[in-house]
C-alpha cells in the first residue's frame, strides 16, 4: 500500500540520519601557527571527504602543550616541532606510536620592500639595517633555524645586537610586513601564495643550511576514542593533503 | 631560582614603570585638572580618548602602535622627521606605549579628586590673594593627596602588570624591551615551568610588599574608595 511505502521510507531515512549523526564526529584539533593556512584548507577537504569536522585551534605548540599537560581539550596537536609531541607521549598523554611528521618547514629571508634582500641572501653580510627580525630560538624551531644560518655564515656575533625577536612566527612576520624590522627569517609558508612569493623579495634558504624543521603531529589519548581524530591523522597523509601541503611551501616527508 | 638574565628584567621594568609614571603625572595633571574644571564640548571626547586603552585589549592596541610608530606609520613618520628613528623595538617606544596604555589609571583618580575639592577652597585662596600656582601647591595639592597617592600606584602597578602592548611593540630585546611579564610568558612557552614559578613569585611578592606600605604606612585609601 502507498501508505506503507511512505511509512517505510520514513523509517528508512529516519535510520539513515540517525546513521549518519553516529558516524560523523568532531575532533577538536591544536595546530601551531605557521601551519594556519594549510591547515585551514585541508579542514575543509577532511569535511568533504569524510563527513567529519575539524575545529581548529591555532596558537604556538608551548601554549598549546601547557593547556594539554593542565587538561586542554585538544585530541589532536599539530606541533611546529618534533620536540613537543615527544613530551606529550613521554608523559602519558598522547597515544605512543601515532607521533610522525606531517610537513617539513622551509626558512626564508624576507622583505616587506621589493629588491631589498638579493637571492643569495648577501645582505646579511653587507648590512646597513638596524634590525632584523627572527623567532625567539628559545620557543619556536624557525628561530632555531635562523641561528643555524647565522653562524654558519659567521654572522651570528655581528647581527646578534641587531634581533628582534617575534614570541613565534606569525608575530615574527608582524615585525617584518609592518616594517618595523627591514628584514627577517619567516616560514616560507607564511609569504607564499599559489606556489610564488607574490611581495616584497626574499632570499629561500637552500635546505643544507640547517637542520630540517620537521613538523609532528600526535593523537591525544583524549581523542583515542573518537573516530574523527584517527581520520583526520590519516588524512593528513593522503595525496589531496600532501598536495595543499606542499602548495604551501613545505617540504614532504620521505615515505 | 632567580638567572641573572631574570634579574635584569625585573630592573628593566621598573624602570620602564617609574619612567612612565614619572611622566604620566606630568602631562595627566593638568589634564585631568582643565577635565575636571571645564564646561567645555570637548570634555565628553576627552574623557572618552582617555578612556579607551581601558576597553582595548592590549595586543589590538600594541598592533596598531606597531602600525603607526613604523616607518610608514603617522607617529614613525613624525618621529624620523625628528631625527630619532622609529620608535619600536627601542627603550624609549616602550615608555611612550606604556604611557598611552595606562594614562586613564592616572588620570581618573585625579580627575576625581580635583572635582570632590570644588570651587569653594579655591575661591578662598583667591580672596586671599592667593597666585592661580600658589592655591594649585598650597591648596589642590594636599586635598588630593590621596588622589595623586592612588594616581601613582595604579599607574605604577598597571605599567609593571603589562604584556600584551610590550609583546607587540618590544621585540623582547635583552635589557632595552625584555619586560619581566614577557620573561615569565616565554619561560612557559619554552616549558621552563619552575624558572616561571621562581620569577613570578618574586614579582607576586615584591609587589604585595609595595602595596601593603603604601596602605598601612603611609594609609592610603584603597583604590576601589577612590574610584567611587
Amino acid at each position: 500500500m502507498l501508505l506503507t511505502t511512505f511509512s517505510r521510507a520514513v523509517i528508512l531515512s529516519v535510520l539513515l540520519l540517525a546513521g549518519q549523526t553516529s558516524w560523523s564526529a568532531s575532533v577538536l584539533v591544536a595546530v601551531a601557527a605557521n601551519f594556519s593556512k594549510p591547515m585551514t584548507e585541508i579542514a575543509a577537504e577532511f569535511e568533504k571527504a569524510t563527513g567529519h569536522t575539524a575545529k581548529l585551534s591555532f596558537g604556538s605548540t608551548g601554549k598549546f602543550v601547557s593547556q594539554l599537560e593542565h587538561g586542554g581539550p585538544f585530541e589532536v596537536l599539530l606541533s611546529a616541532d618534533g620536540k613537543a609531541p615527544q613530551r606529550l607521549v613521554e608523559s602519558g598523554l598522547a597515544v605512543g606510536n601515532s607521533q610522525f611528521t606531517f610537513a617539513i618547514g622551509r626558512l626564508v629571508l624576507w622583505s616587506a620592500k621589493p629588491g631589498y634582500v638579493d637571492d643569495q641572501g648577501k645582505i646579511l653580510a653587507t648590512g646597513g639595517f638596524k634590525h632584523i627580525a627572527l623567532a625567539d630560538p628559545k620557543l619556536a624551531p624557525y628561530g632555531v633555524a635562523a641561528v643555524e644560518v647565522l653562524k654558519k655564515q659567521g654572522l651570528f656575533e655581528k647581527l646578534q645586537p641587531l634581533f628582534v625577536q617575534g614570541e613565534n612566527i606569525a608575530q615574527t612576520f608582524q615585525f617584518v610586513s609592518t616594517g618595523n624590522a627591514p628584514l627577517g627569517f619567516i616560514a616560507l609558508s607564511q609569504v607564499i601564495e599559489n606556489g610564488k612569493i607574490a611581495k616584497g623579495s626574499s632570499w629561500i634558504i637552500p635546505r643544507d643550511e640547517y637542520s630540517p624543521i620537521r613538523q609532528d603531529a600526535v593523537l591525544m589519548k583524549k581523542g583515542a576514542e573518537n573516530p574523527a581524530a584517527p581520520a583526520l591523522l590519516d588524512y593528513l597523509k593522503s595525496a589531496p593533503a600532501l598536495a595543499i601541503i606542499e602548495k604551501y611551501g613545505y617540504d614532504l616527508p620521505k615515505k | 631560582m632567580l638567572t641573572s638574565a631574570d634579574l635584569d628584567t625585573l630592573l628593566l621594568t621598573f624602570k620602564v614603570a617609574s619612567i612612565s609614571t614619572a611622566l604620566m603625572m606630568v602631562f595627566g595633571t593638568p589634564l585631568a585638572w582643565w577635565l575636571a574644571r571645564t564646561d567645555s564640548a570637548w570634555k565628553g571626547i576627552i574623557n572618552a580618548v582617555v578612556a579607551l586603552p581601558l576597553v582595548l585589549p592590549p595586543t589590538v592596541l600594541g598592533f596598531y602602535l606597531l602600525v603607526m610608530m613604523g616607518p610608514v606609520g603617522v607617529i614613525g613618520e613624525f618621529t624620523t622627521w625628528l631625527g630619532l628613528g622609529t620608535l619600536p623595538f627601542t627603550f624609549a617606544g616602550l615608555v611612550v606605549a606604556s604611557v598611552l596604555y595606562s594614562i586613564p589609571f592616572v588620570v581618573q583618580p585625579l580627575q576625581a579628586a580635583f572635582t570632590t575639592i570644588g570651587k569653594l577652597p579655591l575661591e578662598a585662596a583667591a580672596t586671599l590673594r592667593a597666585s592661580p600656582l600658589d592655591t594649585f601647591f598650597s591648596v589642590v595639592v594636599p586635598l588630593a593627596k590621596p588622589g595623586f597617592l592612588t594616581a601613582i600606584i595604579l599607574g605604577f602597578t598597571h605599567t609593571v602588570g603589562e604584556f600584551g602592548v610590550v609583546l607587540m611593540v618590544g621585540g623582547n630585546i635583552p635589557d632595552k624591551t625584555r619586560v619581566v611579564s614577557v620573561q615569565i610568558y616565554n619561560h612557559v612557552e619554552a616549558m621552563e615551568y619552575s624558572e616561571a614559578h621562581w620569577l613570578a613569585g618574586v614579582l607576586l611578592v615584591f609587589s604585595f610588599v609595595v602595596l601593603l606600605v603604601l596602605y598601612t604606612v603611609l594609609k592610603t585609601q584603597p583604590v576601589t574608595h577612590q574610584l567611587k
